[in-house]
């Protein structure tokens, strides 16, 4: 039943990114790093639905709009389970997981009050140190911090 | 961004250590070249110290360069809320080579971000100063002769003692063998005993400070063990004077032992070591001067040894 209905509600989709498997932990924070708080096309999102592989998962809808990839790969720091959709004309063009990115630009804050980025108006930017266990390290002040605990802006 | 700009020791290729010793040798003899004939210099320290700054003024001076900067940052526009993109900025303007502290860590990589004009990082917080490290480095190959398969004792604080964990980096092309001597508190953080592994470095941990160590040691770097630094103070009344090297202990080591210590020391070497032939402190920061000139040649990319200007 909870299949039929997702597939349903993914169908209704005309245009858009549809963004699945997303662990249901980390769905907001998977919103906010996409900045999708500030589109004012139509948005759907579902969570802590049922899923065979992550148990429960979270889904984004958004119609009309199509992520530059890199934006997409963001939330593989978060999310590296999730699936990218993109949809046209009803129809699924598109089919990708997202891949983890060798350095991530501007959406971390550094852990550590006495880095630089804390103090400076300036993006920071972390360098992946451990793909398996999703480990960053600031390129700046050097901590490293594992993703599920980063501080997303 | 400059690529003659150092903000870590880890940037630096075994060649290029190497190369830098040499130079820094070739200044020891002579210490004034007049290489940096109407070049200005700035240095910034956005945060006092003395014995940094003093050492790397002296560099330029020796060279024959010029100085313009700020010992503090009360005294610069930071103080008005510039930033330090702005500070940078405005500054490369002036200069050949700028020369930096700064109390936050990561504002040397920063700075370089930011301006066309090579940076030397001279201690960004707790994070990295490549100057102490050749400074340690020149000390280790000047006493020993050589850099390689080289036992190094490094006693103290290696927990936050950044100048432990640079030499330790830059020594993975060496060879060595380390003791890590330290209480639990101050212990050497797992990241750089990973980092050992990772690189086939030797190493052992004691918590103990023994005859058998110091006996097998070419080199006893001490550091100052810090009170501020214990979360619980029973601790560090315990554990202050473990760490403390006297003369006695030193009288079965090998002959080429050297003690070394970046200084400034309180209580973790006993007055009575000074006049130990093994006591190598106060050289060791002379020897900052060298390694200082011969920084600064790489930053302007001037080769001294194949070009003698």
């Amino acid at each position: 039943m909870t299949e039929s209905k997702k597939e349903l509600a993914v169908a209704a989709l005309r245009d858009g990114t549809v963004i699945d498997h997303i662990p249901s932990n980390v769905l907001f924070k998977c919103v906010r790093i996409l900045g999708i708080e500030n589109m004012d096309t139509s948005v759907t999102i579902g969570n802590n639905l049922e899923s065979g592989k992550l148990g429960t998962k979270g889904i984004i809808k958004v119609a009309d709009v199509f992520f530059p990839e890199s934006t997409l790969d963001r939330i593989a720091l978060l999310a590296p389970t999730a699936v990218v959709n993109i949809i046209r004309d009803f129809e699924v063009v598109e089919k990708r997981r997202v891949s983890l990115p060798d350095t991530i630009k501007g959406i971390v804050t550094c852990a550590n009050p006495k880095c630089i980025t804390n103090n400076e108006p300036m993006a920071t930017r972390f360098e992946v140190i451990d793909r398996d266990d999703v480990t960053i390290r600031c390129c700046y002040c050097g901590q490293a911090v594992n993703a599920k605990k980063a501080i997303i802006r | 961004m400059n690529r003659h700009s150092l903000v870590s020791i880890s940037e630096l290729s075994k060649d290029e250590i190497l190369h830098l010793l040499d130079v820094a040798g070739y200044f020891e003899q002579n210490p004034n070249h007049k290489i940096l004939d109407g070049k200005v210099v700035a240095t910034l320290f956005f945060e006092p110290s003395t014995r940094t700054r003093l050492s790397f003024e002296t560099a330029v001076n020796r060279l024959g360069g010029r100085v313009i900067g700020f010992s503090d940052a009360s005294t610069s526009s930071t103080s008005k809320g510039e930033t330090l993109k702005d500070t940078i900025k405005m500054v490369s303007n002036y200069v050949d080579l700028i020369i930096m502290r700064h109390f936050l860590e990561g504002a040397a990589r920063y700075a370089t971000e930011v301006t066309e004009v090579p940076v030397i990082n001279a201690g960004d917080g707790a994070n990295q100063h490549p100057s102490q490290t050749m400074l340690d480095l020149y000390s280790i190959y000047k006493t020993q002769g050589r850099l390689d398969n080289l036992t190094i004792t490094l006693v103290g604080d290696l927990k936050y003692g950044r100048t432990v964990h640079s030499l330790l980096m830059a020594m993975r092309y060496f060879n060595p063998t380390f003791n890590f001597v330290a209480c639990d508190e101050l212990a050497m953080p797992a990241e750089y005993k990973d980092f050992c592994k990772k690189n086939g470095i030797k190493y052992n941990e004691s918590h103990e400070f023994s005859p058998e160590i110091i006996n097998s040691s070419d080199i006893l770097y001490m550091t100052r063990v810090q009170r501020e630094r214990f979360t619980d103070i029973m601790e560090y009344e315990r554990v202050k004077d473990l760490y403390t090297l006297r003369n006695s202990m030193l009288a079965d080591a090998r002959p080429n032992l050297r003690v070394l210590h970046p200084l400034p020391r309180v209580n973790e070497i006993d007055r009575d070591v000074d006049d130990n032939p093994m006591a190598y402190y106060f050289e060791q920061a002379r020897n900052g001067l060298y390694a200082r000139q011969a920084l600064i040649c790489r930053a302007l990319d001037i080769d001294i040894l194949n070009d003698k200007r």
